[in-house]
């Protein structure tokens, strides 16, 4: 019976595809080669989509079958990854994982048809590519559009190196703290004494030095090194999007960086989020959001003042910013905002870190779920300012342990759920808009510890560098439950491709759906993923350096037959 | 994938009212992150004299065993006061505290044994301007007769330098050192201006 629902289901499905794709299937072509780029006022060299830094934005469909060439005009291999598109394994652009990779003089032709809309991106995922230029943005218009606005832009922000990223990769390894300019100096010692007293500042002092780390390293490579661009653009630059009086703006946020995560505000206004990695979410207003790297966060807003507005984005180390300008008219700016000041790491954020290195797997069992109720550090005084309604929402979510059966979190919001206001968003505030039909009790639980070493810049899963890994191997149709455990004190934004991660915040059959789950350090995440689509998988962190180190792993959905049972 | 890193921790005058010296303290390795090849050299060069004070090289195969730490075997040739060879075992690394070790016992033909400590630390007065401690311990298990190596702590040196790093890579520095050397032959101690660069590649 159910199987005989899902069959007719496809069908229809399938029927409704063959009409739009017979109506709009169209071809598209990507060059990819080198060009000579001034950003930061030296020539450099980039690597480039159609001559244009970032690739140019790719408008499709909703049921459009793709016919894309990507013709590689360098030297070197070249691949295009289709980042949160569900496509077949062999379209997905990971050489050595789903494809051969593009050879130069090659053209390779994608051909995959849409089931999904939204905002998405796609980037290289060859060697150094994605740092050097190689990324733009994608927008699929859905069949049945659902948000009327008058002006929509896309906001794509990157990281750009004044080194060739090959140099950065290896100062990392020979100095992993090398673009650290914010670590504590012997000045932060005595202010420490003063603000907290002399036995604390010590005892917190031998904390980190037990463990030979430093409560501000948030990001390997800073602000010392990147600029911080808005669709290619420096705060210099500053690029402008225009609106009319009374207009809704939809603005279409996408951290394209390499390894970057962002704090995002547009002061003055407040952002309704309304689609995260392409997927709609019960709307919710926020002051301010964190963006991990590869996510993307569709937001609205609706300018009254006839003002110009600031959208800023802060390097989440605070070593620097991107912005970009909406204004009424060309010429009108807006204060630019200043940084803030670093909140530290503590050693709450260290878990299972904290006193013992690596020891101690046993607790991450009894953790509970901070790791989704994890801000943006300043959330702290954010909380004090959030409206009523926030409350309601926070209550049960923070009384919900993780160990919490699955089975009681769906009847939680089957009411009509309220819309929340909050200063910042956090995971915890994201529930999917339509409930997810498939959403039942995974299969079997795989644990993947995210690990490294910080000392020699060596980054993996289970301690397991992919160049000695052996593939995770899940079969079709199996729900699987992925708990995350960070062992480390960076954040880990996990990367699935061709899959969704259904990230479990206790919001049941409307947990969010995404492509890419930041696991904060210290803390544990879980998702589910429905292995709904066969083939090889890459699965890694999307920090460019951190995937490039190891941190890294193939996983193979197997079809049934293959399974042997 | 293959890194390497060149680093010339100390290359430097050092002196005072008697002693006019030049120093180094260089360390290369090639390899990946569990292998690596390292080549360490130390000396001084006497300018008064016009002669080599000590010289050393060693050449070390170097494991990484633990999260902070490498295991280092190979062989030390030295070259001054006379030529020697000796087998080398040490461990390399960071201790807790982020209190930077390299250790290191020599193992001599005639099977005496030898030891050296160094120990360093890192004060940031600001993000470039460091301060760093620093002592060095040299041991030896019995008399050595020939080399006049008194059994015992044959050297000991502490200080202290203040470098400025206007690249990582590139640091002039100031500092001093206070030295005790013991031998068969006699005993000194002494405090010794410093002045050089630390740079790496
Ligand atoms: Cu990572």
């Amino acid at each position: 019976m159910k199987i005989a629902c899902r069959r007719f289901f496809f069908f229809v499905l399938w029927l409704c595809h063959l009409g739009v794709g017979l109506a709009c299937a169209d071809t598209y072509t990507l060059t990819v080669a080198e060009k000579s780029v001034n950003l930061i006022g030296t020539k450099q060299t980039a690597i480039v989509a159609n001559d244009s830094l970032p690739a140019p934005t790719l408008h499709w469909r909703e049921g459009e079958e793709v016919t894309l060439h990507v013709i590689n005009r360098l030297q070197e291999q070249t691949s295009i990854h289709w980042h949160g598109i569900v496509l077949p394994y062999q379209m997905d652009g990971v050489p050595g994982v789903s494809f051969s990779g593009i050879e130069p003089g090659q053209t390779f032709t994608y051909r995959f048809r849409l089931k999904q809309n939204g905002t998405y991106w796609y980037h290289g995922h060859s060697g150094m590519q994605e740092q050097q230029g190689l990324f733009g943005a994608l927008v699929i218009d859905p069949v049945h559009p659902r948000q009327k606005v008058e002006r929509d832009y896309v906001l794509l922000l990157s990281d750009w190196p004044e080194a060739d990223p090959y140099r950065t990769h290896a100062r990392l390894k020979k100095q992993s703290d090398y673009y650290n300019f914010q670590k504590r100096t012997v000045v932060d010692f005595f202010n420490d004494i003063s603000k907290r007293g002399f036995a604390e500042t010590l005892s917190d002092r031998l904390d980190w030095g037990q463990m030979r780390m430093e409560p501000t390293d948030f990001a390997d490579v800073t602000g010392a090194t990147y600029h911080f661009l808005v669709n290619g653009q420096t705060p210099e630059m500053n690029w402008t999007g225009l609106f009319g009086p009374g207009d809704r703006v939809r603005l279409r946020i996408i951290n394209a960086s390499a390894m970057t995560h962002f704090d995002v505000r547009i002061p003055g206004l407040t952002m309704r989020v309304i689609e995260v990695d392409g997927q709609p979410v019960i709307p919710v207003d926020v002051e301010e959001f964190r963006i991990a790297v590869a996510e993307t966060y569709d937001v609205l807003v609706e300018p009254k003042a006839d003002r110009a507005y600031r959208l800023f984005a802060e390097a989440m180390d605070r070593s620097g910013f991107a912005a970009a300008t909406l204004t009424p008219k060309i010429g009108l700016l807006a204060q630019m905002p200043t940084l803030r000041p670093l909140t530290l790491l503590t050693m709450a954020d260290m878990g299972p870190m904290h006193g013992g290195g690596h020891a101690g797997h046993a607790d991450h069992q009894a953790m509970p779920m901070s790791g989704m109720a994890e801000q943006p550090p300043d959330a702290e005084h954010a909380e004090h300012a959030a409206p009523p309604n926030h409350s309601m929402h926070e209550g049960h979510d923070a009384s919900m342990p993780a160990t919490q059966t699955e089975a009681e979190a769906p009847m939680r919001h089957t009411e009509a759920p309220a819309m929340g206001s909050y200063k910042v968003l956090s995971y915890q505030h994201l529930m999917a808009a339509a409930p997810n039909r498939e959403w039942r009790q995974a299969d079997r639980e795989i644990t993947l510890r995210l690990t490294g070493n910080m000392y020699r810049y060596i980054w993996s899963f289970d301690d397991i560098k992919y160049s000695e890994s052996e593939p995770i191997r899940v079969k079709f149709g199996e729900h699987i439950r992925f708990t995350y455990v960070n062992e480390t004190m960076m954040n880990h934004p996990i990367h699935l491709h061709g899959l969704w991660q259904y990230l479990d915040n206790g919001n049941g059959a409307y947990n969010p759906k995404k492509h890419v789950i930041n696991v904060p350090p210290g803390k544990t995440v879980s998702v589910i993923v429905v292995a709904d689509a066969e083939g090889e998988w890459a699965f890694h962190c999307h920090l460019l350096y951190h995937m490039d180190a190891g941190m890294f792993r193939k996983l193979i959905v197997e079809k049934r037959e293959h399974a042997g049972r | 994938m293959l890194f390497s890193k060149f680093m010339a921790e100390r290359f430097e005058y050092e002196g005072n009212d008697s002693l006019h010296l030049f120093k180094w303290d260089i360390k290369h390795w090639i390899g990946n992150d569990e292998h690596k090849l390292y080549l360490k050299t130390e000396g001084d060069y006497s300018a008064d004299q016009g002669i080599f004070g000590r010289a050393d090289l060693q050449m070390l195969y170097s494991r990484n065993i633990s999260t902070f730490w490498d295991f280092q075997i190979g062989a030390r040739r030295a070259f001054e006061p006379e030529r020697t060879f000796d087998a080398v075992i040490g461990f390399q690394g960071l201790a807790p505290y982020s209190i930077e070790v390299d250790s290191a016992a020599f193992i001599t033909e005639n099977g005496n044994l030898l030891g050296r400590l160094n120990l360093g630390y890192e004060l940031l007065l600001t993000q470039r301007l460091i301060l760093q401690p620093r002592i060095e311990v040299n041991v030896a298990a019995k008399d050595i007769e020939n080399r006049g190596v008194k059994a015992g702590v044959t050297e000991f040196e502490a200080g202290m330098r203040l470098r400025y790093e206007i690249e990582r890579e590139f640091a002039p520095y100031v500092g001093f050192d206070y030295v005790e050397e013991e031998s068969l032959r006699e005993h000194h101690h002494s405090v010794r201006f410093v002045v050089g660069m630390r740079f790496w590649y």
